[in-house]
């Protein structure tokens, strides 16, 4: 990366007010603006991410014991996430009611309450106002007035749902509920995931110098797969004509595509035209990309793309969601979860984790898309106004888009519902 | 005190060996069933396994490196490692648990250097015929992080 240049950052041309422009409603066409903006970046927190949408905030394997707690983000909002003392999960701005200032510090643990540092006012796990230090005062002198209402005056609760044990917390009360929201079109893909009991096996992190929405359009560009991240290729282990299920929502939010495993009969022949191809190396260890079946359907790939920051993800045997976190227009984090099932043998585990070097920050067949999208960032954040182009697929019947998994039919959905969702 | 000289000259082959981009010499270190990890701390410390390379035995580390020069596509960057307080934790004749710490510094192009990962490694080093090897090397990083993507072994 051109680290040293990022101080030098021209946010680039911003619309006045955060309105931008779309050349036309079928999301083909993206102004560079809603990449570097920061007043459109201000618009999507109160809009998408504050808006009528479900964000993704953790398993429920990650949370076991009631008082287990998470610090993470809905958007770039603080949001803390427990498991009640009665089993359930509640969710809250980690935003004290008194001064403003961040109440839970740690990533994660364990608590009856939650205390702000700075005047211990304290909260419960659902985030109620519990205690007021000196609420009467210094020997009945100069208390909190006798109408502070303790009830009043709680942390901000977010809607708390669950889906097969991945939670989610909305501030919007008007959002459908979460299975609504997630639609009959995407619940199969998320039964097949989550069909049994789950291990969470950790998380890692990579922070990405570009926008949020640049990886949300990578994980849904199923065009740059095969031409960005060469490992298949070099190593002769996929071909591009691999039969594909792209589908969307019907609310043009989400996105579910796998790439089955078929028997290649032609031997590797449409990568002859391709400059990356090389018909020499093979792996020492191709247990890494083995696929043991554990479901009815062969999948060797599953990406699931939740709107607005999820990604449910099967490669092979590696089992992990994505959560996208946005930090600032051309900053975002993106924290993989692993998990495996409860019932794995060590020997499983093990192969998931060996499986775990083929995504992720340092991942064999991954590693490439955090450079692409600041590559994007970098063109884009100064120049001349302009916009980026999806036109793979465009005129291609709705089937054929679906089995096709080179098309940008999926992008192009992102960015309808997102231009919907922000009035664009 | 021979023994703490021949664990540091281990040491600083492993590093110079990354430093000078010699990646093939790399799994040398190893034996041939030896483990190679970089695991974030904030997993280890919940006994949870994973983390950002897993190499179990060096024919996955050869594979790493052969897809680090053949197919990922990076920019050009290079390490420098700073390494210090080599801890001895358990010896037997032939095998040795230490541990120490260890600064990567990451540099871009030739023109920016950033602190990249920050952490201890954890490793049993086993006596062979070539001399000492890594049986097992976890890298153990605070700075849970990544900036951008990780292409070279730490």
């Amino acid at each position: 990366m051109q680290v040293g240049d990022r101080a030098n950052v021209d946010k680039g041309p911003s619309p006045s007010g955060g309105e931008v422009r779309f050349p036309g409603s079928d999301g083909s066409s993206v102004p560079f603006e809603v990449y570097s903006s920061k007043e459109i970046y201000d618009l999507e927190q109160e809009r998408i991410f504050r808006g009528p949408t479900w964000n993704y905030l953790a398993l429920e394997a990650e949370l076991p014991e009631p008082g287990d707690f998470k610090s993470t983000f809905v958007g770039d909002t603080p949001v803390v996430v427990t498991r009640t003392q009665e089993g359930e999960f509640a969710a809250w701005v980690n935003r004290c009611a008194h001064r403003g200032a961040i109440v839970c510090r740690e990533k994660r643990g364990n608590a009856k309450s939650h205390a702000c540092i700075y005047h211990q006012w304290s909260y419960n796990a659902h985030g109620d106002l519990e205690g007021v230090p000196f609420r009467r005062g210094v020997q009945g002198v100069a208390g909190m007035p006798e109408s502070f209402d303790l009830k009043q005056n709680g942390l901000r609760k977010l809607r708390v749902a669950s889906y097969k044990g991945l939670l989610f917390a909305s501030f919007s009360d008007e959002v459908a509920p979460l299975t609504d929201y997630l639609g009959e079109r995407m619940l199969p893909g998320i039964d097949r995931i989550f069909h049994k009991p789950i291990e969470f096996l950790g998380a890692t992190r990579q922070y990405i110098h570009g926008n949020w929405k640049l990886y949300m359009e990578n994980v849904r560009d199923g065009y740059h797969a095969s031409l960005l991240h060469t490992f298949h290729a070099t190593f002769n282990l996929v071909r591009s004509n691999q039969k594909a299920r792209v589908i969307g929502d019907t609310s043009d939010l989400h996105t579910c595509g796998d790439l089955f495993i078929t028997p290649d009969p032609s031997g590797a022949s449409d990568y002859k035209d391709i400059a990356t191809f090389k018909d020499k190396l093979s792996l020492e260890y191709p247990q890494i990309v083995e696929n043991r079946q554990e479901f009815e359907e062969l999948v060797a790939n599953h990406l699931q793309c939740i709107f607005p920051q999820l990604v449910i993800m099967q490669i092979q045997n590696v089992l992990a969601v994505r959560q996208v976190l946005p930090k600032a227009p051309d900053e975002f984090e993106l924290i993989f979860h692993f998990f495996g099932y409860a019932d794995d043998s060590p020997e499983m585990r093990r192969h998931r984790v060996t499986q775990m070097n083929l995504v992720g920050a340092a991942g064999l067949i991954s590693m490439e898309d955090g450079t692409a999208i600041e590559l994007v960032q970098d063109g884009i954040k100064s120049g001349p106004q302009g916009h980026s182009i999806a036109l793979m697929g465009l005129e291609a019947a709705e089937e054929d888009q679906e089995r096709v998994p080179m098309a940008e039919n999926h992008i192009r959905r992102f960015w309808r519902g997102y231009q919907r969702l922000m009035g664009f | 005190m021979k023994l703490h000289f021949e664990l540091t000259e281990l040491q600083t082959g492993y590093i110079a060996a990354i430093d000078d981009e010699r990646f093939e010499d790399w799994p040398n270190f190893f034996t041939p069933d030896g483990n190679y990890e970089i695991i974030p701390r904030e997993n280890f410390v919940q006994g949870l396994p994973a983390g950002l390379m897993h190499c179990f035995g060096q024919t996955m580390m050869r594979d790493r490196v052969v897809s680090m020069r053949e197919a990922n596509v990076y920019h050009a960057h290079t390490y420098r490692h700073f390494v210090s307080g080599l801890e001895i934790l358990s010896q037997t004749a032939d095998e040795v648990a230490t541990r120490s710490n260890y600064l990567v510094m990451r540099t871009v192009n030739e023109l920016n250097a950033d602190v990249f990962q920050v952490g201890r490694y954890e490793d049993i080093v086993v006596r062979t015929d070539a001399g000492w090897r890594y049986k097992s090397k976890r890298a153990i990083y605070e700075n849970a992080r990544v900036d951008t993507l990780l292409v070279i072994p730490v």
